[in-house]
Parts: structure tokens; sequence; C-alpha cells
């Protein structure tokens, strides 16, 4: 790492330094519309365009189907773009967000997690973008404020990528990501430029070259239309590795392509998880190793595209994995456990413990985590591994 | 024939594809009454009029037949005819 | 160009029926305002006719995102040109009632409040067309539509029609137009108007149905010259809120020629639906004195 690409070093709070880093990166638009806990994020960057320091076109919408709609427009006059949202709002830019994909334009949205109403809860959990898994669009989930920082750089450069051309989102967990503060590293904006290089669409809108976007077709061509959506999320596995890479020998830091291990080589026990926990996870990993407890952890880093050859990897020599969800498909389970499940499925496999926590911003301890892992090891132990997932720590008094 | 991405397509392709089939009755110029004033072909919804030395020819490939033009011809210039069934198979 | 051949920047071959208006008033916007345009246009009749994939009629860039955002959009791709410096390219949209009326007003709201350089033109057919024939808050008083029809205790549209003028000028931008494609050079007037403002515009156009209002497919410019001629639907100009120019009726034409000349009225005129036949002819009065019509 180059020292000199740092522009500052100093404690300051996740929102702030996204913003930051977003000015750096001088999107051409950014559409906005306020939700708790984005708000510092957009209130940063108006002031960044008040004073003259972030050059775009910075558009007040009238609400976030149309902030996401700005940035599809942006994107296809060939412009780089940008917004932000949580919970409803993210609900609300489903639509745009689905059209993004099929019609392949690069915006970014970071997407700070918060639950869904009802009720209304502004803490958080991953409901809200696990509800967009469906779409097209990437998605990256950060364990901490550089990893947010620096994934905004790097999804920038993946999203635009000549084989991908996919909207992306920086998934970050509400409060403890946005509006914590930490000890950030800012880069240099022409660095930073640099390393994205330039936005180079294949088609744009432009009265020289006069294009039909968004046409009606029939039945004969959708599946192969929706196929190369498919292509091109999964072609973006490779260049989210490879970009994670070449952000490492530009910048320094690292934090995995589409996943990280975190003492998993011999782990018996691996957990299976994303966004900040990761950190809460750790701990409990590191605490339980000087035990001799042989546990791992496997973050997920991209949930979309989705790292089931990385999963099946990892998890082929462990005895018990446990899936931590921050989400549930009502009916059918948390999220990420039933997509480990469906990976697994034909391959030599642990058992498989899916637990549904943190919901609507309930806090997970390391404790907390060695007893999910010791509830795992001794359901494995006597063969009773609940096939349905489990709502930890679930209030029966409430009930 | 390969798929755009994003299912972009090219403008104008339209061309291609013969409205004239679908009509039944055709505009008949009564060339003694034109008087080449262009009022059809503004208002002719298929582009299928143009204004040629002063007379007004018809673009058989698109035209529907919808019969606007014979109505709002002022000269009496425009009368429709059949064409017996649709030609679209 | 020689011989007076026109250009046409809406190709032939497109699948309107024969007789829409709204191809008539696509090529006619399309005339005034050039080829260095960026047309948005939301899910429609004209999106529909117009974009069957590699046979599109657009010879303009032209983009179908969604129903309710095609004023977003626009709006983003209005400050991506202006970013890229570009300030002569137009950016139109051209919308249905259905998206101007439901349920992309709020884009729409949005669009004007901010005064993104877009003129916005709305073709009023008074339902939702492309659909099969459904009322929108566009439908008139009385019209009957598949989803207003006239029954044994229905007497098709119970609501009036939203006054979407008096909406737009609530936004306070430069210029707010009705007009119609029995007037072709006022249309193509009121486009370049509307482009010559440098922020919000907003132009109505009431663009009768051959299919939907129920008639033959020759009479879709008479039936709009009698929407003015009955005083049913006024041309008008305002200027920063300010009425500014109004087209005088030469000779006022009963609103009964109007009703029986479309199967969706044609039962208004009917003893049993006497006091709805009265509304109308009252709203006719109201909008002669509001305008001056006579």
């Amino acid at each position: 790492m180059n020292n000199s690409f740092i522009r500052n070093r100093e404690i300051m709070q996740g929102s702030i330094a996204i913003a930051e880093t977003v000015c750096s990166i001088q999107p051409g638009v950014i559409g906005v519309y306020p939700i708790t806990p984005q708000t510092h994020i957009i209130e940063h960057l108006a002031r960044l365009v008040a004073n003259g320091r972030a050059k775009g076109k910075y558009i007040n919408a009238d609400s976030e189907f149309s902030a996401a709609s700005i940035v599809f427009g942006a994107s296809a006059a060939g412009v780089r773009s940008y917004s932000a949202s949580s919970s409803q709002g993210l609900l609300l830019m489903t639509e745009v967000i689905f059209n993004m994909a099929g019609t392949r334009l690069p915006g970014v949205f970071s997407a700070v997690n918060r639950s869904l109403s009802p009720p209304i809860n502004i803490q958080v959990d991953h409901q809200d973008t696990m509800t967009l898994r469906d779409s097209g669009i990437i998605q990256l989930y950060v364990e901490n404020i550089q990893e947010a920082v620096d994934t905004h750089i790097q999804i920038y450069k993946i999203a635009e990528d000549r084989e991908v051309f996919l909207p992306a989102m920086v998934c970050m967990d509400g409060w403890i990501i946005s509006h914590a503060y930490e000890p950030v590293t800012l880069w240099q904006d022409e660095i930073v430029q640099d390393f994205i290089g330039q936005l180079d669409l294949p088609y744009r809108v432009d009265p020289q070259n006069p294009l039909t976007y968004g046409a009606l077709t029939d039945d004969d061509k959708i599946t192969e239309f929706k196929y190369m959506v498919d292509s091109a999320l999964r072609k973006s596995k490779d260049k989210i590795k490879q970009v994670s890479e070449e952000f490492r020998e530009c910048f320094g830091n690292y934090y995995g392509g589409v996943v990280e291990e975190y003492h998993t080589d011999d782990a018996e026990i691996i957990i299976i998880a994303m966004g900040s926990v990761v950190a809460t996870i750790k701990v409990a990993i590191d605490e339980l190793r000087k035990e001799g407890r042989k546990v791992g952890l496997l973050k997920i880093r991209s949930f979309r595209p989705f790292p089931g050859e990385e999963i099946i990897k990892t998890l082929h020599k462990a005895a018990v994995a446990i899936v931590l969800d921050r989400s549930f498909s009502c009916s059918a389970g948390g999220i990420l456990g039933g997509e480990v499940k469906a990976c697994l499925y034909n391959q030599n496999k642990p058992a498989v413990i899916n637990y549904i926590a943190g919901i609507g911003g309930r806090e997970i301890y390391p404790f907390n985590i060695k007893e999910m892992i010791n509830q795992g090891e001794k359901m494995a132990e006597n063969g009773k591994i609940s096939d349905e997932a489990i709502f930890y720590n679930l209030n029966s008094e409430l009930l | 024939m390969k798929l755009n991405i994003g299912g972009i397509t090219e403008a104008g392709l339209s061309k291609n594809n013969k409205t004239g089939t679908w009509r039944y009755q055709i505009p008949f110029i009564i060339e003694d009454n034109c008087n080449g004033c262009g009022l059809c072909e503004i208002f002719c919804p298929d582009s299928c009029l143009t204004i040629i030395n002063k007379l007004v020819s018809v673009d058989t490939n698109y035209c529907k037949g919808c019969g606007i033009c014979a109505i709002e011809c002022n000269q009496n210039a425009i009368i429709m005819q059949s064409e017996g069934e649709s030609s679209y198979e | 160009m020689k011989n007076n051949v026109k250009e046409n920047f809406l190709a032939p071959g497109h699948n309107a029926c024969p007789g829409c208006g709204v191809s008539i008033a696509v090529r006619l916007i399309l005339r005034a305002s050039g080829n260095n345009v960026v047309i948005v246009s939301p899910t429609g009749c004209l999106e529909t006719f117009t974009s069957p994939y590699n046979m599109s009629a657009w010879k303009v860039p032209w983009v179908h995102p969604l129903f309710e955002n095609a004023s977003a959009v626009a709006s983003g791709i209005e400050a991506a040109l202006k970013y890229k410096g570009n300030n002569d390219t137009h950016v139109i949209v051209i919308g249905g009632d259905g998206a101007t009326f439901d349920i992309g007003i709020g884009s729409l709201s949005g669009m004007l409040e901010r005064n993104h350089d877009i003129l916005y033109i709305c073709y009023d057919n008074e339902a939702y067309m492309n659909t099969g024939i459904q009322r929108s808050s566009a439908t008139p008083l009385g019209a009957s539509t598949t989803t207003t029809p006239i029954g044994s205790i229905s007497y098709g549209e119970a609501l009036p029609k939203k006054d979407m003028l008096s909406l737009a000028l609530a936004h306070n931008i430069e210029y707010v137009a009705s007009a119609t494609i029995a007037y072709p050079r006022d249309l193509m007037h009121k486009v370049k108007r509307g482009l010559s403002v440098k922020g919000a515009a907003y132009l109505h156009v009431l663009i009768p149905c051959t299919l939907g209002w129920g008639f033959e497919p020759d009479q879709t410019i008479e039936l709009s010259r009698l929407s003015v001629q009955t005083g049913i639907f006024p041309l008008v100009e305002y200027e920063n809120s300010e009425l500014h120019n109004v087209r005088k009726i030469k000779e006022l034409r009963p609103v009964d020629d109007y009703l029986k000349s479309q199967n969706r009225f044609a039962h208004l005129l009917k003893e049993e639906y006497a006091q709805t036949r009265k509304l109308l002819v009252e709203n006719v009065r109201k909008n002669i004195n509001k305008y001056g019509l006579e």
C-alpha cells in the first residue's frame, strides 16, 4: 500500500465516510430521498455539493421510486449515478431495480439495512435487501466502516465491467455501520477514480445514435433475455474476486472476494453469516479457539452472486454448519439458510442448522454465538437436527 | 440473430412491418381535384402520404385504410375504395 | 426538403389501430421538436404499438422504463445530459392519461416541482386504452368504460374528469397548455413553445380513440374538432400561471353532437340519463365562462 494514496485518516461516523467516498468517486447524478438510517449519507453529500466538492447533479426526489428512476435515467444516458435507501424505501425501489438489472444499467446503491414494517422499526435486519435478491442486482454485505468505504470503490468497478453491466448494492447494517464511529482511511480522489476507470456503456441514450429501450418482447425470446441477466450476475463473481485482488494490490486492504474464511481449515463447526455480526462472531471464535474448540466462520461477502461453489468447498470438511440469518421468508425459514442447504444438497455435507436472530436490531453478543455453536453441536451429537429454522431466543412470554 | 443486452433495440425497424396487409379499403386520388395542400399528409396516422409535385401519393405498404385522409380532404380529392377481403392471412 | 417531403421521426409500420389519434399526435410532436431529442414514455398505448422488439417505430432515442416513473427517469436523463454539458438535446415525456393522471402523478409532480428542463406531453384518450378501455381519473362523467359500465344502477363513470391543467399550474411552471390533433399547427406551435422554456412545461393533448370511444376510424379528426367546437375541451395557454391565450369558438356546436357520435356516450341521450347529460352541458357553460370561449 502506498501511503500517498491516503487522503485522510481519522475517527469518523460511517455515513460521513461513505458520503466522502462517494464524493471521491464523483458520480454525475445523485438521486436522493430520505429514510432513516441512511439520511446522514445523503445529508453529508448535500453539504459536499453545497460547497462545490461534489460536482454531480444532486436531485431531491419525490420518493424512493423516483430516486431510483433518476439513477436509471442517468445511467441510460451514460453517466455514473448513485442513490441510497433502507427498509421501506428499498421495497419502493424494487420495481426500478428489476428494471435496471434487465436493462443492464450499472447504477450503485448504498443499502443501509433496516427492518421492514410492520411494526415500524428503524433498527437493523436484512429483510429489506434480501427482498431484492431475485432482481439481478449485485449485493455485497460489509462488516465494518472501512470495508463499506472500500467496497463502494470496488463495486463501481465491478458493476461497470464490460462483461457485467448490472446495478449493484453495498449492504451495510443500519446504525452499527452507518452511525458508529471508527478510525477510517479515506483515499485520494484521483487514485479512486483511476482505479475505477471510465464508464463505457455499449449503448446510451444519444440523438446521434437513436435506440429504443424497453421493447415489447414475446415468449420466443424472453427466456434468453433473462438468461443473459443471470449469466452476467454469475460472471460478476469472477470480477468481484478479481477487483478485490486489484484493490489489495493498490490500496492494501482485502476483505475476501465473495467469501472470507476465518479459521475454517480444521474447523468441525463452521458458522456462516453476513454483515456486522461477522465481527462479533470473530470475537466468539477467537475466544473458543483459545479453549481449544475447533470452530470457524465463513463470512458471506457476496450474497448475489451467490457463492455456492465457495460454500461447498469450505463446508465439505466440517461436521456442523450453523447459518445465522437476519431475515426469513415466511413459512420457509431463514433465507441464507435455505440457500446454503440448497447448494449443499447433492454434496458430502455437514449437518446444517439455521438460526434466525438479530431481527429488528435485537443484539447478538459473543455469548449468543457461543450458545448457538454449543446448541448446534449438541443437536448434531444427538442426531436431532432441526429441519425448520430456529428463531433464536424467541420470547414465549410475548406469544 | 443475437439478442442485444438489456433488450435495447435499433431505431426505425418498424418499416419491416408492412401494415398494408391490414386494410380492406384504400384511398383513391382524384388527381384533378388535388392541389397538393398537404392536409391529408398531416393527418395520416401511418405516414403513408407524400406530396410530390403538388400531388399526393399513397404508400400502399403501410396504409391501413382508416379513411381519415378522405374525410379531411377539403378538395374532395380522395375517396376510399374497397379492396375486397383483407389480404392478411 | 424537396417537394414538400416532410421528415417523419415516427416510422410507418407501427401497430396502432387504423385511425389512431396518438400516432397522429406523435408525428406532429416530433415534427415540431426535430430529432435532437430524447423521448421517455411510460407503459401505455403509445409504448405498446411503437416498440415491439426489433420493430421499433421510433427514429429518435426513446426510453420506456415503467408505468409510473417516466417523469423521474426523464429527470435523470435531463440531469445527466446537463452534467455532460449538453444543453441542446430536449427531453420530452409523452405519456398517456393513465400514467399522467393516476399512477405517475407523484413522479410528474416531483419533476414539475423541481423544474427540470423537460416538456411533459400527456396524450389523453380518457381511459386505460392499452389494457382494454378501463377508466382512469381522466375519464369524463357519464362515459362507459369496462370498469364503469352502464348497468341498471349505473350510467357510466360517476366522477368528473380530474383537472390536470390546474394541477400542472399549481407547480408554478412557466408554460401550461392544452391542444388537440384537429388543430395541428396549434399543436406544433405549443410543442415548440414548451420546448423553448428553460424549465418544466406541460402540454395536454386530447386524443379521440376510435376503439375506446366507439366511432369509425375515419372520424378521429372530426371528433377532435367537435370536442373544441362544443366547448368540452378548451384550447388554452397559460404563461407563468396567467391565462394568456384562448381559442375562441366561432360557432358553438351543441354538446349532443359530441355525445351522439361516440358509443361511450350515446346512452346519455336517453331520457333516463337526462340528469347526467345536463351536468355535461353545465360543465361546458362553466368552461365557456372560465376561459371566455365565446
